[in-house]
């Protein structure tokens, strides 16, 4: 399975965990507590995210905490700028169209 | 003339482009429905859009290929819904083999194209959304059109590179 960005963010629970993870690390219980969902269900969605790189993982004393990767949240602006350049080329051939209309 | 404005709405499955042409409407219109015309302008350099068949009315057909430099083909059918001349339309697209034929492992991708006369300029307002998240993934992860544009890999490529 493709493990990458927009994997990371296809899933709205995971969009959620990823909002909560931008304004701050959490531990896995105190991630859980903000769903309705199973914690192994949010376990999942995790592992997911981790194996997209979108979140890291650290060990606090006892505690693991999660971490935003906001680095690799920005691939999708990168990839907006490649759609945006596609459509400006072809915008840009159709201005020279429309000149000649 | 003014920049390409994109904007995302990914949660809801939708992106928008607008930009505004130093043209008026009519033309616009035109351009955009007439496939000499969008021949002309439709695929980005180096590519060319190649039109098999045009019939633009609702329920018509558009089928035309992306042909690259180096002699690939992307054949991609558009079939319109609504259309609503001058001012707007609805398509669906899905790419397909040189007959029309569906691929069916490609999710549809549905544009809502407005056009607005603003002075002698015309707003061009392109909203296209998908069915599933997974159907909106897919087709970013394709770079949209099927490998003329830059698709995930060449996206890795840029970030490795970068």
């Amino acid at each position: 399975m493709r493990r990458d960005i927009f994997q990371a963010i296809a899933d709205p629970t995971r969009r959620a965990i990823l909002s909560l993870l931008a304004l701050q690390a959490m531990t896995p219980n105190a991630l859980a507590q903000h769903f309705d969902s199973t914690r192994q269900a949010v376990s999942k969605h995790i592992k997911i995210l981790t194996e997209c790189e979108v979140v890291k993982q650290k060990q606090s004393g006892r505690e693991i905490y999660y971490h935003a990767n906001l680095q690799k949240m920005k691939e999708i602006d990168i990839w907006l700028d490649q759609f945006r350049k596609q459509w400006e080329d072809r915008f840009d051939q159709l201005d020279d169209v429309l000149k000649d209309l | 003339m003014s920049n390409t404005v994109i904007s995302k709405d990914l949660a809801n499955k939708k992106l928008r482009v607008t930009r505004t042409f130093a043209a008026p409407l009519e033309k616009v219109w035109k351009a955009w429905t007439v496939s000499d015309l969008l021949d002309k302008w439709w695929a980005p350099k180096p590519w060319k859009a190649v039109t098999k068949t045009m019939d633009f009315r609702e329920g018509g057909l558009w089928l035309y290929y992306m042909l690259g430099p180096n002699g690939e083909q992307f054949w991609s059918r558009v079939d319109i819904t609504i259309v609503d001349s001058p001012n707007s339309f609805s398509a669906t697209c899905v790419f397909c083999d040189e007959n029309g034929t569906p691929n069916a492992d490609t999710p549809p991708m549905h544009w809502f194209n407005r056009f607005k006369a603003d002075g002698e300029n015309t707003i061009v307002d392109v909203t296209l959304s998908f069915n599933t998240e997974e159907g909106m993934q897919k087709i970013i992860a394709m770079g949209f059109e099927g490998g003329f544009s830059m698709g995930l890999d060449n996206l890795e490529e840029l970030l490795a590179a970068g």
